[in-house]
Formats: C-alpha cells, sequence, structure tokens
C-alpha cells in the first residue's frame, strides 16, 4: 500500500486538511495563547459563521468566497461585542469563570441553531465543488487549493498585524503585564475585545473558505474545535506560524497515519504528536519566540 | 327605562346572577362534558434532540402526520371516535433517557408508544416498556436484538438488519447475473460503530460464498472529515463494486470526494446508506447521487396513499425520508389494533397487535404477520437513482424503473 502513487497524494492531502485546521486554529491561537481565554465558544461561533455563510449563499445567492468581505466584520462585530458585554462582564478577571462563561456560550449558541435550524445538515453546491487542480502527482480539489493559499495569506495578516501594528503592539503589552499596560495608558478592555473580535474574525474567513467542500450543521464545530486546541498548543500558544505549522503536521500525520494504520485508528498519530510535544517541548514548536 | 334598568343592577344582584351562571355551567355543561369519549393517549419517543436528532424530528413528524388523518377522519370508531393524544417525548439520542421518558409515559397513561428511531435507544426503551406490559412499537431499530429478547409488548414492522443485509445479497447476485456478471471485486467502506461494523463483517462472511472477491475493508471513524485518503485507496485498489455503510453525513462527503476524483467503478450499492435514499442527497448532489444503488426502507411507488403521503410532507417543507413513511405507517397500525380491540387495555392491544393482518399501508410489504414480534411480512427494497429522483429497481414486481447496471462509464 505504500506506492508512491498513493503517498504523494496522501501528502499533498494532509497538507490541504491541515490548512484548513490551521485557518479555524489561528483564531483560536490569539484569543487563547495571548489572552489566555479559553475559548470553548469557538467551535460554536465556527459553526454560527457556517449558517451565515450558507444563509448568504442560499438566501441571497452571494458566492462563499465572496462571502468573506460580509463575514469578516460581522464576526469581528459579533467577538468584540461578546467579549465586552458578556465575557468581560461576567468573568469578573477570573480564568475559572472565562472558561464557564465560554461553555455557556457554546451552549446556548448550539441550542439556538438547533431550535431555529433544526439539527439538518446543510450543504451548499458552488460551480467549482468538483473542480480539481492537477499537480502532476495527484488530483486536488480547487476549493482545497484555495484555502491553502487562503491560510497562507491570512497567517501573514495576522502576524503583520501583531508585529507590526499599534494595535498588535497594545496586544503583546497586554498579554504580557495587564497592569503595566494598563498604566502606560492602553484601554485593556478595548485591547481584550479587539482581540477577542479579531480571533472571532478568523472564524469568518474560516467558514467562507470550509463551506464549499463541508457541511453544517448545529454540532459541526466539535469537529474541529479539539484538533484546533491541538493545533495552538502544537504550534505554540499566540504563534501564528505556529498555527499554521501544527496544522501542516497535524494535517499529514492524520493523511498518513489513516494511510499506514487504517482511518480509525490513523488519527492516535495526532494525538502522539501531542503528548510528545508536550513532554519534550511544552511550549510548542514556536512558542518560546513569541511567549 | 331600559337604561335605567341596566344601571339600576347592584352589586348583589350581579353576583347573584354570576352564581347562577356557574350554577348552570357546574351542572348543566357535565352532561356535555361527560358524553365526550376520553383520548386515547400515544407516546410518541423519538430523538428530537442530540447526535441523531433529524432523524428524530421526520419520525415526530410522520407520526404526527397520521394521527391528524386519522382523528380528522373521526378518530378510534370502535372507541366511540376516542382522539388520539400524542404525548410527545424526547429520547436526547442517550438510551438512558429513553428508559426514563417510557417511565414518563407509562405514569402520563399511555396506552402504547412508537419509536425510538435508533436501534441502542429501542434495546433500552423496549426493555423498560415490558416491565409496564406497556405496548411498543418500534419504528426503524434495524439491531436484531431488538426483537429477539422474547419481549411480548415489542413489535417491529420493518425489516431488521439481519433481513436487509440477506436480502441486499440476494438481490446483489441477481443484479450481477442479470447484467452478466460485471462485477468480481467488490471493495467494502464502512463507519466503525455497531451497525458499520455489523454490517460489515457479515459481508466479509457472506459475499464470497457468492464469488464476491472482497479487496479490502475500511473503516472510518464518526466523524470523518477528510475521505481524500480513503478515495486514493479505492483508486489504487481498483474494486468493481463499491459498498459503503455509514451515516448520512459521512455518506455526502465520501460520495462527493468519489466523484471528484473522477473514480470510475461498475457501481455504487449501499446498504442502509445515509444518503443513498435521501431525496435530500439527490436534491442537493445529483450528480455525485446519479446512480447510486441503496438496499433500504422504501414506500411502494404504485400506492396512491404514498405518493398523496410525499406530496404532504413536501408541502410542508420536509425531506420524505423513511423515518417520516415509517412512523406513519406505525401509527396506522397502532389505529387498526385499537380498532380491533375495541378497547384501550394493553394486554388487549398487545394482542391485537400480534394477530394483526394489517395491510393498508403504503410499504411494499404483504399483510402485517408478527412472529416474535417482527413483522414477517417486511421486507427491504432496492433502489438507484435515477434521472434526479430515487426509483425501485428491485424486486421486480415493485420496481418503477430498470436497474441502471453496470453503470454507463462518466465523462468530466
Amino acid at each position: 500500500m505504500l506506492e508512491l502513487t498513493i503517498l504523494l497524494p496522501a501528502l499533498i492531502n494532509g497538507l490541504t486538511l491541515g490548512a484548513v485546521y490551521a485557518l479555524v486554529a489561528l483564531g483560536l491561537t490569539l484569543i487563547y495563547g495571548v489572552l489566555h481565554i479559553i475559548n470553548f465558544a469557538h467551535g460554536s461561533l465556527l459553526m454560527a459563521a457556517l449558517y451565515g455563510v450558507f444563509f448568504l449563499n442560499t438566501g441571497l445567492g452571494i458566492d462563499p468566497y465572496a462571502a468573506i468581505v460580509v463575514m469578516v466584520p460581522a464576526l469581528f462585530a459579533a467577538g468584540y461585542v461578546l467579549q465586552r458585554s458578556v465575557i468581560g462582564k461576567a468573568s469578573h478577571g477570573k480564568d475559572q469563570n472565562v472558561l464557564l462563561v465560554t461553555l455557556g456560550i457554546a451552549i446556548v449558541i448550539e441550542n439556538l441553531a438547533l431550535a431555529l435550524f433544526s439539527a439538518d445538515t446543510r450543504t451548499i453546491d458552488t460551480p467549482y465543488a468538483f473542480e480539481m487542480v492537477d499537480l502532476g502527482i495527484a488530483f486536488v480539489p480547487l476549493p482545497r487549493v484555495i484555502a491553502f493559499i487562503a491560510a497562507l495569506a491570512v497567517t501573514a495578516v495576522l502576524w503583520f498585524i501583531i508585529a507590526r501594528t499599534d494595535l498588535g503592539r497594545a496586544i503583546r503589552a497586554v498579554a504580557k503585564e495587564r497592569q503595566g499596560a494598563r498604566l502606560v495608558g492602553i484601554d485593556v478592555d478595548h485591547i481584550f475585545a479587539m482581540s477577542f473580535g479579531i480571533g472571532t474574525a478568523c472564524l469568518g474567513a474560516a467558514a467562507c473558505l470550509l463551506l464549499p467542500t463541508f457541511y453544517v450543521s448545529p454540532g459541526v464545530g466539535h469537529v474541529f474545535v479539539l484538533i484546533a486546541f491541538t493545533v495552538v498548543v502544537l504550534g505554540g500558544m499566540g504563534s501564528f506560524v505556529g498555527a499554521l505549522v501544527g496544522g501542516f503536521i497535524i494535517g499529514v500525520t492524520e493523511s498518513l497515519g489513516g494511510l499506514l494504520l487504517g482511518e480509525s485508528l490513523g488519527q492516535i498519530g495526532i494525538f502522539l504528536i501531542f503528548i510528545a510535544i508536550l513532554l519534550l517541548r511544552p511550549t510548542g514548536l514556536f512558542g518560546s519566540r513569541l511567549s | 327605562m331600559m337604561r335605567r334598568t341596566k344601571t339600576n343592577v347592584t352589586r348583589r344582584q350581579l353576583l347573584a346572577g354570576a352564581a347562577a351562571g356557574a350554577a348552570i355551567g357546574t351542572l348543566g355543561f357535565p352532561a356535555v362534558l361527560r358524553a365526550q369519549v376520553p383520548s386515547v393517549k400515544v407516546g410518541i419517543l423519538h430523538p428530537v434532540t442530540g447526535a441523531i436528532s433529524y432523524s428524530g424530528t421526520q419520525s415526530r413528524a410522520g407520526a404526527l402526520i397520521a394521527i391528524e388523518e386519522i382523528n380528522a377522519a373521526g378518530g378510534i370508531k370502535a372507541l366511540g371516535g376516542a382522539k388520539i393524544e400524542p404525548l410527545l417525548a424526547d429520547a436526547q439520542s442517550r438510551p438512558d433517557v429513553g428508559a426514563a421518558e417510557i417511565e414518563k409515559l407509562n405514569e402520563a397513561g399511555a396506552v402504547a408508544v412508537i419509536g425510538p428511531y435508533a436501534s441502542a435507544i429501542a434495546i433500552a426503551t423496549t426493555a423498560a416498556a415490558a416491565k409496564h406490559n406497556l405496548p411498543h412499537l418500534v419504528d426503524v431499530g434495524v439491531a436484531d436484538q431488538v426483537v429477539t429478547r422474547g419481549l411480548t409488548n415489542t413489535f417491529r414492522f420493518a425489516p431488521g438488519l439481519a433481513k436487509t443485509v440477506e436480502t441486499a445479497i440476494n438481490n446483489l447476485v441477481k443484479l450481477n447475473e442479470a447484467a452478466g456478471k460485471p462485477v468480481k471485486t467488490v471493495m467494502i467502506i464502512h463507519e466503525e460503530s455497531a451497525f458499520g461494523s455489523g454490517m460489515a463483517s457479515t459481508l466479509n462472511a457472506e459475499l464470497p460464498k457468492h464469488g464476491f472477491e472482497i479487496v479490502e475493508t475500511i473503516k472510518h471513524a464518526n466523524p470523518t472529515r477528510d475521505f481524500s485518503n480513503i478515495v486514493l485507496r479505492v483508486q489504487a485498489r481498483k474494486p468493481d463494486l463499491i459498498i459503503p455503510s455509514n451515516y448520512y453525513n459521512e455518506y455526502v462527503l465520501f460520495a462527493r470526494a468519489l466523484r471528484q476524483q473522477r473514480v470510475q467503478t461498475k457501481g455504487i450499492y449501499s446498504i442502509l446508506g445515509g444518503g443513498a435514499s435521501s431525496y435530500k442527497f439527490v436534491k442537493e448532489f445529483p450528480d455525485a447521487a446519479a446512480y447510486v444503488m441503496d438496499c433500504n426502507h422504501w414506500f411502494d411507488p404504485r400506492k396512491a396513499q404514498a405518493l398523496a403521503l410525499k406530496d404532504k410532507v413536501e408541502k410542508q417543507g420536509l425531506f420524505f425520508t423513511y423515518e417520516v413513511f415509517l412512523n406513519y405507517c406505525n401509527v396506522y397500525l397502532l389505529a387498526d389494533a385499537l380498532e380491533r380491540a375495541a378497547s384501550t387495555k394493553r394486554e388487549d392491544i398487545i394482542a391485537a397487535l400480534a394477530s394483526s393482518t394489517w395491510d393498508k399501508h403504503i410499504m411494499p410489504y404483504g399483510p402485517t404477520k408478527f412472529v416474535n414480534g417482527q413483522n414477517e411480512g417486511a421486507q427491504p427494497v432496492n433502489t438507484q437513482v435515477l434521472d434526479n429522483d430515487i426509483k425501485v429497481i428491485f424486486p421486480l414486481e415493485f420496481a418503477s424503473a430498470n436497474a441502471v447496471f453496470p453503470v454507463p462509464e462518466r465523462k468530466g
């Protein structure tokens, strides 16, 4: 079963799958890694974003990729408001409260979706859903190639925001020393909400890139959220490059693991790597550079 | 004068009048109330929340349509036109919750229970209902253990797993022979729970006896996010036939990946396939669904009542899935038993169900004949997606189209 004709396409599949994982994990690494908010609502917000893309497509005929211009600002606003008016206020600055508040938000969003949209699984059909790109060694679905390129682009944009802008400097300052940041005049609550907003906006982009090849249902967030946490810890908390590389490693591990050990057993590889990283390099692959 | 009289009504007179009115209310109207026939309470128990809530919601819809029809047509005539009152219960996709709901339904005075879609839940609910001798009609729950534990209160109208797999294999052999035996090699792709794994082991044991070589059996998790690798292995093995056994979401992702990678086989033959007998799949992915065959629960397309129901369900904005029509039939089956029992005593209803020979259903079955709770007349049929519609292709007496097998080579 290890002919090169299977191994190479499997490797490419793993990379494109990893790009999708990275897209979901990028927002989480900002929220979880930089602000140390364990956001259990990340999966539910992804689900809400997927429904947004779905209804924009079926209701208004907007292409999922074009929907990025609507979904990214919409999710940013949702994230900002959520942090400022719910999570920030209800948590009283305690991490264990944040944990429960985000878990509560996740339950509310999921059950709202269940009540509003029923448990039905929904998909969209696009003219390019079955388009393939011939890479010589493998055929890759076009939406996967687009997601791969987009993951690189989103990583670059996030890196630029954090490393080169005043907002980024403020976010890093708040992450390192909240009290000190407040003393030099940074509006910490605003920066928290901005970070949460940007992290949630990433989900808006991820949803637009995911829906052409995936489905949406009220429980779809669970499919990705555990993997996203693994990617964040693997890549190093708060590191965007880490999230991207972590996504690729997890994607390739899942793909090759499935090939060698069978599709059910193959996922063991993900968690073996996860445990190995925790034992040998607890800060993650790129963790020490940015933390 | 009139006006004056009116305005002269004192508070005491008003109270007296009200008291008189109340007296009429309590003394006069009870005669009317006593004349009303008490309703027949029936538990409608499904997993309407949780992992399999889509199927649960569809099931409940089917049952409620039948109850509405029966009540509109005058209720249960043998019970003086008693209306059926549905007691809606939610198993939350969990066997323990299902069993707890049975206790509640028992206390609420249900004369029978219909549900609960999934096998694992049915095993728990039938046992819980048996403690109270509460008649339990199992709507889907294909696992054979549902009816093989000697529970006299349990009745399953639709076929079980063993019967379905046996029929599927027999029909596959017939289809293959009729087409000049184009299929020699088979690949099985199944989900990892009891349903898919049980199916795969039966197929691995039975198919070689009929001359089929199983080149590989691949198990996958629920959920599986990506089927690209599985499809790569399918391409490498080049089987003549693919047999998938998985739930709807994975089925759709797998079928799409097969189409994306332009995999050419002589056919896709599902058994109780999650998507293969779904109008939703056909409507949303006509290209991926084309020519897919399935052996599953299906209505008799020659019956006008079945087509009328399909119309009615679709007008409600629902897809006409097997959950809908099986629950619809189960309510009518119970209504028939109530008519013949002319009683709401549980033992009378059980006796009426056990001796049931009901044939006014919309399924491709004969009259009901329950042996140890299983309707021996039930059978699955083979369907195929043809011309963006689901057609019955086997058995021939119920067929609405000829099978296209092997499927034509598809370009692009």
